[in-house]
């Protein structure tokens, strides 16, 4: 199917039927029940597991391919944003105009950017995208305010001219990002039931823009340009005496991760019409490295699933408050249930970056793979316990398949 | 003329904080080989060694003046700190004052022993894998320090003061002969600078005269010959990063009352410090302080609003700029060895 | 006039002579060993035909044009490959796809964005790589890791992208060094054919005597960065001078 092969198209059919089902699948719990709080079925955080998703995607195809460590991601990010408001600002606010604009942008200043930065590799690759990010980063807060309105960032204004839109009817009001007449804060709320499922039209386009991506991503990876780029993780020395040129190869990457991140950077702001520069900020290129690690580098679902998982416990964990511990550790007896809201205290609510640094350093100690390494380690476990179990039941066919 | 002394006085202090940081960080780069992004954390965490000294010293119990009396009439409470009890209120008193410049000897144990268990606990499982997993899991390690800080010291700063003496500034331009006025500088940053130029100049004595020192600048020029030789150099790398820890630690300690401890601190000048160490070439201890000088002086040369008239926006950037000439046309950065680092 | 000429090459490094006044002429479709003690230079040389160094003075010339201040890529383009003293192969990738890199670098050259082709639809790529594989009995190889493989197959994997290009010269750096007897024997019977069964100038740097005698069709004696005597293996064998620089003041 489109060219992939039969496994690839598998997963892509999944992630399709995962992305439209979304609102119902992360949406178990009946509203207004105890669990409710696990819920994340609401358009605003699922538009950010599939806007987090796309950019993760794209710094994959540069990490987890050619092995070369970004730390200057978000830059493409913010400038994406940066560029689809000043669209939203002057021309319209059709998204397609504004996320047309950050892809380009962002590219053109991955590739000036990638061109310098590239000329080192290893830890010094690293040290230059972060200035580099650093710099814009400074540079929008000071300087360039005329362009980011620095710290309180890029907004629209009644005064903005957009061309191409005609006088809106309630002009009193800011408009919304929209696509051909539909507004992307529009929800549709199906009540079946006990449960209330969401359906927004700025979710179903970030996940159709994710889909396209990812199906993109993924004839990358099984193409030749994709295979030159693990070949520039594996070995550049040998790949240089094969007759091939690196540089180029890893521009490309470098400049088609600098795209991803600008598109998600475009949907990011389509879906709330404001940039700011703290979206620039190196913390923000760590979280990116966080995901794709989280998830798996260099595998086609991981990033995806880092973004995913990131954000899901960022909202829960975020939300989660002394009372709800209470609440769960009351079946223990009132001592222990203090002590066990103390010890868990600090990893909630305020405390979830601490649990995610824990959590990030435990993966890259043990689980260099991410999830999906896991997934496969328990699948692989699994697998052995079958064959194991069929040893005693037939020993002569587990010679012939020896369990890996 | 008194323009430019007052800009590379006023870019010595944190010329000197980048300094003992990429000091610190080249040391353990340079002998273990790791990258370690949790370094600007150990800075932090030294600056807030110095405000938990002066909580501890700071503490104290209630006690009835029965001399003064509260509006009511009734006898007034007043809080009596243990140290001021102990010592009388005179050198009590003192104590209090100079808690800042005393917390180095309770930051010294302490910042030692967190290199150790950093050192044994995480960092030697990294010896042999790829630097981005080094660089991935130290900066994991860093946020981790980060929010622990925040979740017991919360997200404000927390002014620190410095001595009573060194308080307030004085005329640094009438010394050197300029009109009175010119060049007002803060004491505590000329201490600060005095400070660091020690520690400093301990760490490279340490290294020339000490066998110790001799074993790691072996180390560094060449790990396996020196493993060879059948000396234990994993043991010594450990106590090399103990000591850098207490490095970078005590760098935090002396700077709290220049800039109020925060817990996104060590995080801010992390970047900047690697920086450092690249412009002064990587692996190269004196390359580091220079450039850590350099950078600072440039930086606060880049703020002086001719300059900023000129270039808007340079005070920002000058660092990174540098860092970005220096990496493209000098790859070995400014004192750096050959094959340190090259692909 | 041979395929690679080497006329007067210095290259220094700080205050080390590494090279002095070289001289060399390889033949074209003949076995070329260059050998000498350690520290002759050998290598040197080597790195100097390849582009990785760029000598002092003096000039290399592939086929009449010049391969100085090209780089690596460009001078494998042009028809030399290079095998490593440790084989150099892409360590996470499978072999197949291993033997599938030099033959889009034959096809495409060194830069093309294929990025939506799907790899192993590359009809032609593929029969290629397999075909090679068969050649070298790995076929039945295709699919392991081939970080995993014994250091005998990666140096015959190594060989074989290396003629999957169809160079015209094939250099190699030590190819039997670390090599047990039986593995040296392989890759001398391997090479043996592979001279027999195309048209290819073979450029070796030895220090295996055993290998040098049953291949090389001419020998050129590297000492202290200057050629010795270049003569035909018989000679080099009886040769005072080689016995002197070999065996050093001792024989003398």
């Amino acid at each position: 199917m489109l060219g992939l092969n039969k496994k690839d198209s598998v997963l892509l059919l999944v992630v399709t039927l995962l992305a439209i089902c979304a609102p119902f699948i992360l949406n178990p719990f009946p509203t207004g029940s105890a669990m409710a709080q696990f819920n994340a079925g609401y358009p605003d955080l699922m538009q950010r597991f599939v806007i987090f998703g796309i950019f993760a995607i794209g710094f994959n195809i540069l990490f987890g391919l050619t092995g070369y460590l970004s730390f200057g991601h978000a830059a493409f990010l913010g400038v994406g944003s940066y560029s689809a408001v000043w669209m939203f600002k002057l021309l319209s606010m059709n998204i397609i105009p504004a996320i047309t604009l950050s892809v380009l942008v962002a590219g053109v200043f991955a590739l000036l950017i990638g061109y310098v930065s590239l000329r080192r590799s290893g830890i010094y690759f690293a040290i230059l995208t972060l200035a580099f990010a650093q710099m814009s980063f400074n540079l929008a807060y000071s300087v360039l305010t005329p362009i980011t309105n620095g710290e309180t960032g890029l907004q629209l204004a009644l005064d903005d001219p957009r061309i191409l839109d005609a006088a809106p009817a309630n002009a009193g009001s800011l408009p919304y990002p929209s696509l051909f007449g539909f507004e992307m804060s529009d929800t549709y709320i199906m009540s079946a039931g006990a449960w209330q499922f969401q359906f927004s039209v700025g979710y179903y386009v970030c996940a159709i823009v994710l889909l396209v991506s990812f199906y993109l991503a993924m004839r990358l990876f099984r193409s030749p340009f994709g295979m030159m780029l693990r070949a520039i993780k594996s070995n550049q020395q040998r790949m240089n005496y094969t007759g091939l040129n690196a540089r180029p190869y890893a521009l490309a990457a470098f400049v088609i991760s600098g795209m991803y991140a600008g598109l998600a950077g475009g949907l990011m702001a389509s879906m709330d019409p404001l940039a700011g520069a703290e979206r620039m900020q190196w913390t923000a290129s760590g979280e990116v490295v966080l995901m794709t690690i989280l998830g798996g580098a260099g595998t086609l679902i991981g990033p995806v699933l880092g973004a995913g998982f990131i954000k899901y416990f960022e909202n829960i964990f975020s939300k989660i408050n002394d009372n709800i511990l209470h609440q769960w550790f009351a079946f223990m007896p009132d001592g222990i249930e203090d002590i066990m809201v103390t010890i868990v205290h600090p990893f909630i609510g305020k405390g979830w970056h601490l649990t995610l640094g824990i959590l990030f350093m435990l993966v890259v100690t043990f689980l260099p793979g991410g999830l999906v390494e896991g997934g496969q380690r328990i699948g692989r476990l699994f697998r052995r316990r079958k064959t194991g179990r069929n040893d005693n039941a037939d020993s002569t066919d587990s010679t012939k398949k020896p369990a890996e | 003329m008194d323009a430019i002394i007052l800009q590379i006085l006023n870019g010595l202090d944190k010329g000197s904080a980048y300094a003992l940081i990429a000091l610190g960080l080249t040391l353990i780069f340079g002998t273990l080989g790791v990258v370690n992004f949790a370094h600007g954390a150990l800075f932090m965490i030294g600056a807030f060694c110095a405000v938990t000294f002066s909580k501890i010293l700071h503490s104290s119990y209630t006690v009835i003046d029965e001399t003064k009396t509260d509006f009511l009439g009734n006898p007034l409470k007043v809080d009596m700190t243990y140290v001021e009890k102990w010592f009388g209120n005179a050198a009590g008193g003192t104590i209090l004052d100079w808690a800042v410049p005393l917390s180095i000897l309770f930051a010294i144990p302490v910042m030692i022993i967190i290199g150790f268990v950093m050192e044994r606990g995480l960092i030697k499982h990294f010896y042999t894998r790829p630097h981005a997993d080094q660089i991935l899991v130290t900066f994991g390690l860093a946020i981790v320090l980060q929010e622990l800080i925040k979740y017991f010291y919360g997200a404000n700063p927390i002014p620190t003061g410095a001595p009573e003496m060194f308080r307030g500034s004085f005329d640094f331009g009438a010394l050197l002969g300029f009109d009175a006025n010119t060049i007002i500088y803060p004491y505590w940053r000329l201490v600060y600078f005095v400070f660091s130029a020690v520690i400093i100049g301990a760490v490279f004595s340490f290294l020339r005269f000490t066998t110790f020192g001799m074993v790691v600048r072996a180390g560094m020029a060449d790990r396996e010959t020196v493993g060879l030789l059948g000396i234990n150099i994993n043991k010594r790398f450990t106590l090399m990063f103990g000591m850098a820890a207490a490095v970078a630690g005590l760098a935090g300690v002396m700077y709290a009352p220049i800039n109020s401890p925060n817990y996104h601190m060590g995080m801010d000048f992390l970047v900047l410090s690697f920086v450092v160490v690249v412009v002064g070439g990587m692996g190269s201890l004196p390359g580091a302080v220079l450039a850590g000088f350099l950078l600072g002086i440039l930086e606060s040369f880049a703020s002086m609003n001719e300059i900023k008239s000129i270039l808007p926006g340079i005070d920002q950037i000058i660092i990174y700029l540098v860092a970005i000439i220096i990496l493209l046309t000098r790859p070995r950065g400014l004192m750096g060895r050959k094959g340190v680092m090259e692909e | 006039m041979g395929i690679l000429e080497v006329k007067g090459v210095n290259k220094r490094f700080g205050g080390l002579q590494a090279l002095g006044d070289v001289n060399l002429d390889v033949a074209e479709n003949s076995v070329h060993a260059i050998i000498g003690p350690n520290g002759a230079g050998k290598s040197t040389l080597l790195n100097c035909l390849v582009g990785k160094l760029i000598p002092d003075t003096g000039s290399v010339m592939f086929e009449g044009q010049s391969v100085l201040g090209r780089k690596p890529y460009e001078i494998n383009q042009m028809g030399i490959s290079r095998v490593f003293q440790t084989p150099e192969i892409f360590g996470d990738l499978t072999v197949l796809e291993n033997m599938m890199i030099p033959c889009f670098a034959k096809r495409d050259g060194a830069f093309r964005m294929h990025a939506f082709e799907h790899s192993f639809n590359e009809k032609g790529i593929i029969e290629h790589a397999e075909a090679m594989l068969e050649d070298m009995n790995m076929a039945d190889k295709r699919n392991e890791h081939s970080a995993s493989m014994s250091r005998g197959d990666k140096r015959r994997l190594e060989i074989a992208m290396c003629l999957a290009q169809d160079p015209k010269l094939l250099l190699l750096d030590e190819p039997t060094a670390g090599m047990a007897r039986a593995d040296t024997n392989n890759t001398i019977d391997l090479l043996k054919r592979i001279k027999s069964e195309r048209e290819i100038t073979i450029a070796i740097i030895e220090h295996d005597m055993h290998v040098v005698f049953s291949l090389a069709e001419r020998i050129t004696v590297l000492a202290q960065g200057s050629p010795l005597v270049e003569d035909t293996p018989e000679n080099i064998k009886g040769h005072p001078k080689v016995r002197e620089a070999y065996l050093g003041e001792a024989a003398a």
